[in-house]
């Protein structure tokens, strides 16, 4: 087995926002990232918080932390047009017809939706 | 002015100033407190996914399906591939993409018929990769003479969680569920069993020693996915494989 302690796809999904972060921010200081995390992503909002402080030790966005949003799901019925949010269990049928034929309206977001930049008297350089 | 937006099966659409939607990146306190925001909204999937759609580019130039198949760790996708292999041989030109954490057993295993293997470890300074991802397929490609297959079987890693999240260009999603794992399972891995166009049911040939209850795990798997293709199996004795690559076959006939 490997070595490490750690074996989940949030490191991973560290790596992606980091290089995604550092071409918006264009070599300038950045204090927070925004994200979304959809209620039907398996995307732990504690661990990716956790992970990023390692994923970015020793780089440019050390010091910078993830604001998680989370969003709930919700789904709407094609049969009966309700829309209506999924509760803790991811049951996808309509709860007003029992349609199964539902189209998920909202909670598969994961997106960087904005940064926060650090206040410096520092021009960004390598923008 | 509507509110653009790409979700994860790669849609995009935009909803009006009313639409159903809670999240509001719009928060402008950043600059009240003097510290400038820059607008991003960009998905983090969005370089995984490139590159999945420039392998889907690749399988489908060489006129190779690609199917990728998960589950949990023992719960069946070697054993399977193994009897797949042996039906498919003459019929079909297979070639293998076998991701593991660490080791060559698996890929081991899957030698010797006459398929081409390419191995992918994940193994890396943090422990090791809990999936594949479309990058680590695609360094797996040049291993395979893909002009010269008409199928390609994907072996992710043993996990039921992170696999499901990266689209690697595959054509299909097969899962492997063994009924030793209980029948709450789709409820408790929703991201998995509903990204599958296909579910295995496997080891059914331990149905007369386990209480599994069957009505209740379909019942389970089409509240999360209504529509995927259920199939009952035990990759040890190979009762029910041939149906399931009669379904290979029909997904590569479709690609043909």
């Amino acid at each position: 087995m490997a070595s490490g302690v750690i074996r989940v796809h949030e490191l991973s999904l560290c790596g992606s926002i980091g290089s995604i972060v550092e071409r918006h921010a264009a070599g300038r200081p950045v204090s927070v990232i925004h994200v979304q995390i959809g209620q039907l992503r398996q995307v732990v909002p504690d661990t990716l918080v956790y992970c990023w402080e390692l994923v970015s030790e020793g780089t440019q966005l050390a010091g910078s932390r993830i604001d998680v949003e989370a969003v709930p799901a919700r789904i709407r019925c094609r049969a009966c047009d309700q829309v209506a949010e999924v509760g803790d269990l991811p049951v996808l049928v309509c709860g007003e017809c029992g349609s199964t034929d539902t189209e998920i309206v909202s909670g598969e977001e994961f997106m960087i939706t904005s940064l926060e930049l650090a206040e410096t008297s520092a021009e960004g350089a390598s923008a | 002015m509507g509110r653009f937006h790409r979700h994860a099966d790669g849609t995009d659409h935009s909803h009006d100033e009313t639409g159903g939607h809670s999240h509001d990146p719009g928060d402008l306190s950043g600059y009240q407190t003097g510290t400038e925001r820059v607008e991003v909204l960009e998905r983090i999937f969005g370089e995984n996914d490139k590159t999945a759609a420039a392998n889907r580019d690749r399988f489908a130039v060489t006129g190779v399906c690609a199917i990728n198949l998960m589950s949990s760790p023992g719960a069946g996708k070697t054993t399977l591939l193994r009897q797949t292999l042996t039906r498919l041989a003459g019929r079909l030109r297979t070639g293998i993409i076998e991701g593991d954490i660490q080791t060559s057993l698996d890929a081991d295993q899957l030698g010797g018929f006459g398929a081409p293997v390419a191995l992918i470890n994940t193994g890396n300074g943090f422990g090791g990769e809990c999936h594949l991802d479309a990058p680590m397929v695609a360094s797996a490609l040049p291993r395979l003479p893909l002009d010269d297959l008409d199928l390609v079987l994907i072996e992710n890693v043993g996990n039921l969680v992170c696999p499901a999240e990266f689209d690697v260009g595959e054509h299909a999603r097969a899962m492997v569920y063994a009924i030793t794992e209980g029948e709450d399972k789709p409820l408790k891995y929703p991201v998995m069993f509903r990204s599958c166009d296909l579910v295995i049911v496997n080891k059914i040939d331990l149905l007369p020693y386990l209480d599994f209850d069957t009505g209740g795990f379909l019942a389970n798997l089409r509240t999360v996915n209504p529509a995927a293709t259920v199939l009952s199996a035990s990759a040890r004795t190979g009762e029910g494989v041939d149906a399931w690559c009669d379904w290979v076959r029909a997904q590569v006939a479709a690609r043909g």
